[in-house]
């Protein structure tokens, strides 16, 4: 059975990717929300954010907006698996003689490719508002691997969600808390300009890291340690969030 | 094992229990599927018909007991099961997203068929589904989508196809359009098993009905079998149903006879109080 692995995680990639061709406003709505987010901070609330760098302030969040598009993006993953479960299909998927992974792999590289076109469009509206860099290929390309490292990692995390939630609204709502995560971190202002424990918090969790990463990239600046935390912590969510995944799909299909 | 299949049963179901918690949904169910037969799994709401079907198609491992299902032993070889029978499950398992003739290819590519397309444009002719093959399958009547779901079902001939309440929630032409469909796939040698909660669908289509009550079967047997074990006035009301049937579809004019005089009083008869 495993030779099949490939085409039908084909077969069923190519179906979920035509759901969303066929209701684009999906990738609309991930985009928009960072999109407003961005034209807010820049217009209205940046001028008053001193983030202590002489880059503009939208080269200064961009990282950071770009993971919120993400972590919104993911929640149509959980949304389209749970549909899939509550359906019937699913059903018919599993009494199929094909591979039992490729169910879930086709959400995943669905996913993948409907987060790497909304961050393409926000990127877009970036550059519109001025966002500029002098970053190579080849930093584009770390860039790029990051954003794919993060994505990957919610997104088994979104399958955890649409696997185990009970109602439409459960298996969305789990991507609030990190829609919210980058607002306590580096993304938006210097975490040095928190209160204690908040900074703190700011500091050492996995977001900071990443923006870090990513802002430094797009400065053409060191990356410093940040790469490395931020590595650990997107392999360790994205190694952690599959073997709960897979476990918790095994025991729904066994 | 597999030597002697045509001399086996088609589905073989031994001492099968099975337990969500503390309720007891299977407390040793036996029943054998003879080869291209149509087998009706008679049963009220949470006897336990869903949760044999899935069992017999590997959705589900029983917590004891054996079934084999094409001479496959479902807990043993799954996967041989699997290439072996197709689920058309209580909700029609359909992409809505997707038109009639893609989720037709889909299931084809899945099934690793050649020539889906070819496939997808004879299954859409044979259930009366080209006009709306190119239509997403979201706006078909549930007639349609429960016509398409089967078309799906049957997809790579798999000897053995399980209908789980096949027409519940269907109008009476949609039943009658799944019971045609179903008469024919047995004609064609294709083993049915379907469970059903209404008396006259597995009257009109099933070879053998066993009736599943509180997890176990009752009763085993030919129509004319079990008809001697009711008493009289139970008979009189199973005969009751399709007759009001016959009306409705004679007033809406679909097939039936056209006897619509016998109503003495005010011509209230599409009252919509369905009995069941």
């Amino acid at each position: 059975m495993t030779t099949h692995v490939l085409s039908d995680t084909g077969v069923l990639t190519s179906r979920s990717l035509r759901h969303i061709l066929r209701s684009p406003d999906t990738i609309i709505t991930t985009a928009v929300t960072p999109i407003a987010l961005m034209l807010l901070f820049v217009y209205v609330f940046g001028g008053a954010i001193n983030t202590g760098s002489d880059q503009s302030y939208i080269n200064y969040m961009l990282p950071g907006i770009l993971l919120i598009t993400i972590a919104s993006g993911i929640a149509y993953t959980a949304y389209r698996l749970f549909l899939d479960l509550q359906g019937g299909i699913f059903d018919r998927f599993q009494s199929m003689p094909i591979a039992r992974s490729s169910v879930l792999w086709a959400h995943v590289l669905t996913s993948l490719v409907a987060n790497l076109v909304s961050v393409a469009i926000v990127i877009g509206v970036a550059l519109i508002m001025g966002f500029r860099t002098g970053a190579s290929i080849g930093v584009w390309l770390a860039v790029a691997g990051i954003l794919i490292l993060f994505t990957l990692a919610l997104t088994w995390l979104a399958v955890i969600a649409g696997l185990s939630a009970k109602t439409v609204d459960g298996a969305s709502a789990f991507s609030y808390p990190l829609i919210f995560l980058p607002f306590i971190s580096s993304a938006f202002a210097p975490t040095d300009s928190m209160p204690g424990p908040v900074a703190w918090f700011a500091e050492n969790q996995p977001v900071t890291s990443i923006v870090n990463t990513i802002r430094a990239l797009f400065a053409q600046e060191p990356v410093g340690s940040d790469i490395w935390i931020a590595l650990a912590w997107l392999v360790g969510t994205l190694v952690v969030a599959y073997a709960f995944a897979t476990a918790i799909y095994r025991r729904k299909i066994s | 094992m597999t030597a002697n299949q045509a001399l086996e049963p088609a589905i073989r179901v031994q001492g099968i229990e099975k337990s969500f918690k503390d309720l007891h949904v299977l407390r040793g169910v036996n029943l054998d599927v003879m080869a291209g037969s149509i087998f009706a799994l008679l049963g009220s709401n949470g006897a336990g018909k869903t949760t044999l079907v899935r069992i017999l198609s590997t959705l589900l491992k029983a917590d004891a007991g054996t079934a084999t299902v094409h001479g496959f032993d479902v807990a043993a070889k799954p996967g041989d099961v699997r290439e072996s029978i197709s689920l058309t499950g209580q909700f029609a398992a359909v992409d809505e997203v997707l038109t009639g003739r893609e989720n037709l290819v889909l299931i084809a590519k899945l099934r690793h068929l050649k020539n889906p397309d070819a496939i997808a444009d004879d299954l859409l002719a044979r259930f009366s589904l080209t006009e709306a093959g190119s239509r997403k399958a979201s706006t078909y009547s549930g007639g349609m989508r429960r016509r398409l779901d089967i078309a799906m079902s049957l997809i790579g001939n798999p000897p053995i196809i399980f209908l789980d309440e096949p027409t519940t929630g269907l109008d009476p032409q949609g039943r009658v359009e799944v019971w045609q469909t179903v008469k024919e796939l047995a004609k064609g040698g294709t083993t049915v098993l379907l469970t059903t909660q209404y008396l006259d669908e597995a009257e009109q289509l099933a070879d053998r009905i066993a009736i599943l009550h509180k997890g176990t079967i009752i009763q085993n047997g030919t129509l004319t079998e079990l008809k001697r074990l009711l008493p009289p006035a139970k008979v009189e009301y199973v005969e009751k149903q399709p007759s009001l049937e016959d009306v409705f579809l004679a007033l809406v004019g679909d097939t039936g006879e056209t006897d619509t005089a016998d109503d003495p009083t005010d011509g209230t008869v599409p009252a919509g109080k369905d009995l069941r």
